[in-house]
């Protein structure tokens, strides 16, 4: 048991703090070159962000996005493959959300119409995941190249569609749902007011939970998992490689697209040409920085969250692009350099024990 | 451990250390080689041999001890110091460049030179010297890519002398050769050794250590426990250092149940035909049946399709003509899970890249391939799981006994107990156990005969495919030899012996099986 909670917290635990510590030390240097304390430009960012209920409300809007996208990556990269494509599921889901929001009648009750607009989310990213899954497990075609090039046919299309066949005048944006709307945090907790945060983000906190049950208590999860690990082995434990790559892709899809009511359902009562805005590239530092776990996945979420808005709170005293520079540090911390920190850190230790001894 | 501080010894290494990650392979390993021996470092895989010698010959830096070479410090040097100063590994796998002659790959890197250009003549000249001075016997002129596996592998050995190896490390050189080859590899290392050169042999066959070796260093779990002069020990005297207890190695005969006249084969391919990666033909037409309660096994040196042949049969490769019948329906056309429920048991050869998941815990390891039966509509039944892990884990002695531990921290007998036990104990009429025991330790290889004998004698059918002949003639009631593909012969096991099989082994020898 102990030598397993060392595992978990070696493996799972220790590189992202690791990163973050990186990405803090950085920071503290980009802020002296600015000419500023770092300790208040912090304390700015943190009192810009948790300190308040409107920022706090800010930092849950832009999580509940980053983490159906993180779980997108995450679900993918669970099954060996890497879903690029989350940016234009995500717009996919959102749009699809907006369709069905518009094709229902008005006055449908919120608990036929939510579900059945997160339905269409799902399904609509789902569709655009499903095209390199297909394409992977058929014809061999590297799902990388075909995620990256799927976000251009993916954007431009719904633009075309958006700015051609169904937008307000004047505006990118469609007409507003008829049903189907989210209401937002702040009917409740009046401190919220004036944020964006909705309660769908109850609807993700539970996919997040039935994605790691999917990943670790089903048959399916198990499959995907070892197809992930060593596909070999899977193909030995008679686990159909090819269909399970176009499940996860398809799955990966629907995760992103889902991230899409957040903005829709919750916020705007529209889809808008580029609303995705980077949430879906974003989503890949999530899945990383969150080892491909959904809870993990979920505090990464709530971290990227932080950053961006922090970024707004700290804009009067450095650069707000201050924040993307720390969010590169973080990811390439975590991707590249914290197994070889590991070891030192581990070696280290192991001195001052044998010291000790 | 006995150290003789005179003479000057050839390699000393003192009181090793290297960690990877969690696993210590070295813990304060030693070893000390004389100028002009033959000495045997060996140990169950995963004892720490390559480690040590990669150390040795500066593949990878070791995070404590010395490293002394001819009684200089050395610690921490680079593969290219270490050639410099005569130090040359002979590895497992052949690095050589196929679609060079014999001549080119022996001189890449040091290539003679005149005016600015390659001096191929100059290399030709170069190698065949060598080759006859060392009496590795190579085509200079001819391709790699055309060469037999102990050609090659004289080349690999050619090519350490020619960058000026005086201390030669060969790691398992006699894993794909077959026993003419090693004969034949003995004699030169003999001759390169009265030629002045010190080698260390890395092996865990325990003939070869008795047969060409002056001393034998033993490692067990990283550690260097005993060593002796060779020909003051015994066989079961190295396997008991080895293993940390008596070892029992004698060689029982297979008592065959017997095929009962007019009894329904068990397992039955007829004209099977695969094709491979690199041949057309890996596998060219082969027909055999294993009857139930019979161990059939395949002797032949690897790469003559005996891989191709199980993973047709077991639905991972797919057949380009011929039939499996199971039980005496026709399976062909199923697929690898149809396979496993009509009854068809397999151990694959390679346990790291099929018979496990090794991030994955002992526990859901042992339902990999079975997981459809351990879920209850698309759910995992986790106490069934437990349940089934609990029970093989105590069945066959797996350690260490915590399910939830990942693969990859076990030993490679005890993952292979995973794969061994998964396989066993689930119901079936035909296993296919290749190599099955294959870089696990002497005990475990005990133990697995063992189980495979008790299998036999309950009545299932088993193909063996086994890289260690004296693995086919311990176990198998009949005897079958593959080369290029085909079945070339096939023999009763009183019938089969070193000195029968060899020549069919080489492709020497031929007839037509049935």
């Amino acid at each position: 048991m102990n030598a397993r909670l060392r595992v978990v917290l070696e493996e799972a635990v220790l590189p992202p703090l690791v990163a973050l510590a990186v990405a803090f030390v950085a920071g503290d240097l980009l802020i002296l070159i600015y000419g500023q304390a770092p300790g208040a430009v912090w304390r700015a960012l943190l009192e810009g962000t948790w300190g308040n209920a409107y920022g706090f409300g800010q930092v849950l809007y832009k999580a509940t996005t980053l983490t159906c996208t993180g779980l997108a990556v995450a679900m993918s990269l669970r099954a060996g493959l890497f879903n690029i494509g989350a940016e234009g599921q995500l717009a996919a889901g959102g749009f699809g959300a907006a369709v069905a929001g518009l094709a229902l009648p008005a006055g449908t009750p919120w608990v036929i119409a939510v579900p059945l607009c997160t339905l269409a989310a799902c399904v609509a990213g789902g569709a655009v995941g499903a095209v390199p899954g297909v394409l992977r497990a058929r014809f061999g075609a590297h799902e990388v190249i075909v995620t990256i090039m799927s976000n251009f046919i993916v954007l431009a299309l719904l633009n075309y569609i958006v700015s051609a066949k169904l937008h307000v005048p004047e505006t990118l944006h469609t007409p507003e749902m008829h049903a189907g709307q989210v209401a937002r945090l702040s009917g409740v907790i009046a401190g919220f007011h004036g944020s964006a945060a909705n309660w769908t983000l109850l609807i993700v906190a539970a996919a997040c939970a039935l994605a790691w049950w999917y990943l670790f208590r089903t048959r399916a999860g198990y499959e995907l998992r070892a197809v992930g690990l060593q596909p070999d082995a899977a193909e030995y434990a008679g686990v159909r490689v090819g269909r399970t790559w176009r499940n996860a892709l398809t799955l990966s899809g629907a995760l992103a697209g889902l991230g899409g009511i957040n903005f829709v359902l919750g916020y705007k009562g529209y889809y808008e040409d580029g609303f995705a805005g980077g949430a879906g590239f974003l989503g890949i530092a999530v899945a990383l920085v969150g080892r491909n776990h959904p809870l993990g996945v979920l505090l990464a979420a709530l971290f990227f969250a932080t950053l961006s808005q922090g970024g707004l709170a700290i804009n009067a005293m450095v650069p707000k692009q201050i924040v993307e520079v720390l969010q590169g540090i973080v990811i390439i911390a975590v991707a590249t350099s914290v197994p070889e920190v590991r070891r030192v850190l581990r070696n280290a230790a192991g001195k001052l024990a044998g010291g000790r001894a | 451990m006995t150290t003789s501080p005179s003479p000057t010894p050839a390699v000393r290494l003192t009181a090793i250390e290297k960690r990877f990650g969690a696993v210590r392979a070295n813990r304060g390993a030693s070893l000390e080689v004389r100028p002009g021996e033959i000495h045997a470092l060996v140990g169950e895989n995963g004892a720490g041999k390559s480690t040590l010698m990669k150390i040795l010959s500066g593949a990878m830096p070791c995070d404590g001890g010395t490293i002394e070479v001819g009684g200089r410090d050395v610690t921490g040097w680079t593969t290219a110091e270490a050639i410099a100063s005569g130090v040359g590994m002979v590895h497992q796998h052949f690095m050589l460049v196929p679609t060079l002659t014999v001549a080119e790959n022996v001189v890449l890197g040091r290539e003679p030179v005149s005016v600015g250009t390659f001096d191929r003549a100059r290399a030709v000249r170069e190698v065949e010297q060598l080759s006859e001075q060392s009496g590795l016997i190579v085509p200079a002129d001819r391709l790699v890519a055309d060469l037999s596996v102990g050609e090659a592998q004289r080349v690999e050995i050619l090519k350490t002398l020619y960058r000026g190896a005086r201390i030669l490390l060969l790691d398992e050189p006699t894993a794909v050769l077959s026993p003419p080859e090693v004969a034949e590899l003995w004699k030169v290392l003999r001759r390169v050794r009265d030629g002045g050169a010190t080698i260390v042999l890395i092996t865990h066959k325990l003939d070869e250590v008795m047969s060409v070796t002056e001393q034998v260093t033993v490692m067990r779990q990283g550690e260097t426990v005993a060593r002796f002069a060779t020909r003051d020990t015994t066989p079961e005297g190295i396997a008991h250092a080895m293993v940390g207890r008596a070892v029992d190695l004698s060689v029982r005969e297979g008592r065959s149940v017997g095929r009962e006249a007019g009894g329904a084969p068990a397992l039955e391919v007829r004209d099977l035909v695969v094709r491979g990666a690199r041949v057309d033909r890996a596998v060219n037409g082969v027909s055999f049946t294993v009857a139930p309660g019979e161990i059939l096994g395949i002797a032949g040196v690897e790469g003559n399709g005996q891989t191709e042949l199980l993973e047709a049969i077991a639905g991972l490769r797919p057949v380009a003509g011929g039939r499996v019948l199971l039980g005496g329906a026709d399976v062909t056309t199923l697929d690898v899970r149809a396979r496993g429920d009509a009854g068809l048991s397999h151990i694959p050869e390679d346990r790291h890249r099929r018979g496990l998941i090794l991030e994955y815990s002992i526990a859901d390891n042992l339902i990999l391939g079975q997981q459809h039966h351990f879920q209850r509509r698309g759910v995992l039944d986790g106490a069934a799981i437990a349940a089934n892990a609990a029970t093989q884990i105590a069945a066959y002695d797996i350690r260490p006994t915590d399910a939830a531990l990942p693969a990859q921290a076990l030993s490679g007998g005890n993952q292979q107990k995973i794969v061994i036990a998964r396989e066993m104990a689930r119901p079936f009429t035909a296993l296919l156990a290749a190599q099955p025991t294959r870089g696990v330790d002497v005990g475990a290889i005990e133990f697995i005969h063992e189980e495979l004998r008790k299998a036999r004698d309950a009545g299932k059918a088993i193909l063996l495919v086994s890289a260690e002949l004296r693995e086919v003639l311990t176990l198998a009631d009949r005897v079958a030899v593959m080369y290029g593909g085909r079945f070339v012969t096939v023999l009763p096991r009183r019938e089969a012996n070193e000195e029968v099989l060899g020549p069919y082994m080489t492709g020497a020898k031929r007839e037509d099986a049935a």
